[in-house]
């Protein structure tokens, strides 16, 4: 075999003999490594996952959503709005929504009420999300109790429930004709919750919302840019959920990295006098440092890879799942669709694995360096 | 076997499924089912992420005030909303 492959070979068999030597220490310091990777890794893959999921989601979002606002609050926009807007040139359709929320005091969860023209939600018949059906246990075919704003039962009938698969889109919603909408909020006639704008060409989306606000001052379009911008901004590593997360992974990193870069314990300084004693050169401990380096933070940066994998898109990321369930009744159960980005993986990596392996280099350098005799009586 | 060679073949396996991520990801993407037609029409603008409160269902529509609105001095009080981020509007009324 050759001679370079042999050496390395030794060396290898000579480390890992010395990491199990401090079984206790050295898989401690495995176990913490591997919980930042994982902690890292899981927030990456999540973050990125529900990134794609927002703008395919986006992707049939209205080119421009127009709301109305009555003294800084969103209120309800005249039907008047739609010819007006629809008469903007580039505007081919000014779609008028209505929706809401219905608090059910019954286990204090909110819905979200859509008026749809699915030919299979009909008068009394409504399509419930996958979280509505959970937190109230239907079944198709059940009647459901809901209460008008003016006090009157208004009883729907589950004409059917949407798959768990869609519950990123649709856990808390109810889908309904706008004769229930209506009976069940007391919402005025002639009136819509906002408009979703077409237009031609997504060049002009800006200059179309500028004349929709200079023919109404107290309409406030959204771009289709915005949201998606929103979204961004959410998911953002700025943002606080992974802020949260990353500070205090980073921290306990730096902490950890520090503690073996400031320093050798007197038993391994006395370890690498006997070596050089016994005619180790000083490449073949910083070679035997390096690897012990090696194999700590390679094995935990590819086992906290593949675990966070598993623990976000196999197991639906049950960590972070509990920190965004806050106060909320419906929590949706999503499987989220892979998504692996190689550039961040690798931003992991040079952060991870790297500046650990220089951190037990350096101080080791500094101890190979020193005569065998003074490193053995320290 | 040599530990050194217990140890190459451990690393070689977990490379092997850390090169297997992409793949898989890959695969799943292709085979990812759309949403249903009638969820597709409603031209939903946000993720059912949060359902506490409706700034946090509906970040995309929510105004950057919305979390402080109950009332004069209203503190924000969900949870939810220390984690998902105000809505990011540039030039447009808040």
């Amino acid at each position: 075999m050759n001679r370079s492959i042999e050496r390395h070979l030794n060396i290898l068999d000579f480390t890992l003999a010395s990491l199990l030597r401090r079984k206790g220490k050295n898989g401690s310091l495995l176990a913490v490594y591997l919980l930042v990777v994982f902690l890292l890794a899981s927030l990456q893959f999540y973050v990125t996952a529900l990134k794609r999921e927002a703008s395919a989601i986006l992707d049939d979002a209205p080119d421009l959503v127009v709301q109305r606002l009555m003294a800084g609050r969103q209120d309800l926009v005249p039907a008047a709005f739609v010819g007006e807007i629809s008469r903007i040139r580039g505007v081919t359709r000014v779609k008028p929504r209505w929706w809401g929320y219905y608090y059910d005091s019954v286990n204090g969860a909110n819905y979200t009420v859509l008026v749809s023209d699915d030919p299979a939600v009909t008068p009394g018949r409504v399509a419930v999300g996958a979280g509505v059906a959970r937190a109230r246990n239907l079944a198709v075919g059940d009647l459901v109790p809901l209460v008008s704003y003016d006090k009157k039962p208004l009883m729907v009938e589950i004409a059917s429930i949407f798959p768990h698969r869609s519950d990123l889109v649709a856990a808390d919603m109810i889908l309904m004709t706008a004769q229930d909408f209506h009976l069940l909020f007391n919402f005025p006639d002639g009136q819509a919750t906002d408009l979703a704008v077409s237009v031609r060409n997504p060049k002009e989306l800006p200059t179309v919302a500028a004349k929709i606000v200079a023919l109404h001052p107290d309409a406030r379009p959204i771009l289709k840019s915005e949201m998606l911008r929103t979204y961004q901004s959410i998911f953002d590593w700025r943002g606080g959920m992974t802020l949260m997360v990353l500070a205090s992974a980073l921290l306990s990193f730096i902490i950890f990295a520090w503690d073996r870069a400031t320093g050798l314990s007197a038993e391994e300084r006395r370890e690498i006098g006997i070596l050089k004693s016994i005619g180790w050169e000083t490449s073949d401990v910083l070679l035997l440092k390096l690897w012990e380096g090696t194999v700590i933070s390679l094995t935990a940066y590819l086992l906290g890879t593949v675990l966070a994998y598993g623990h976000v898109f196999f197991l639906s990321a049950p960590l972070f799942a509990q920190a965004l369930k806050g106060w909320s009744v419906i929590y949706p159960r999503f499987q989220l669709v892979p998504v692996v980005d190689i550039y961040q993986l690798a931003v992991l990596f040079f952060l991870t694995v790297v500046p650990y392996t220089t951190a037990t280099v350096v101080p080791c350098w500094r101890a190979a360096t020193t005569d065998p005799d003074a490193a053995m009586r320290i | 076997m040599r530990r050194s060679v217990q140890f190459l073949l451990f690393i070689c396996t977990s490379m092997a499924l850390f090169l297997a991520l992409p793949l898989h990801a890959q695969y799943e993407q292709r085979h990812a089912q759309k949403e249903p037609e009638v969820l597709r029409n409603l031209q939903v603008t946000d993720l059912c992420l949060v359902t506490e409160a409706r700034y946090t269902r509906h970040p995309a529509l929510a105004d950057r005030h919305a979390p402080f609105q109950e009332h004069p001095l209203a503190l924000e009080h969900f949870p939810s909303g220390s984690l998902i981020m105000p809505n990011n509007f540039q030039g447009a009324a808040p």
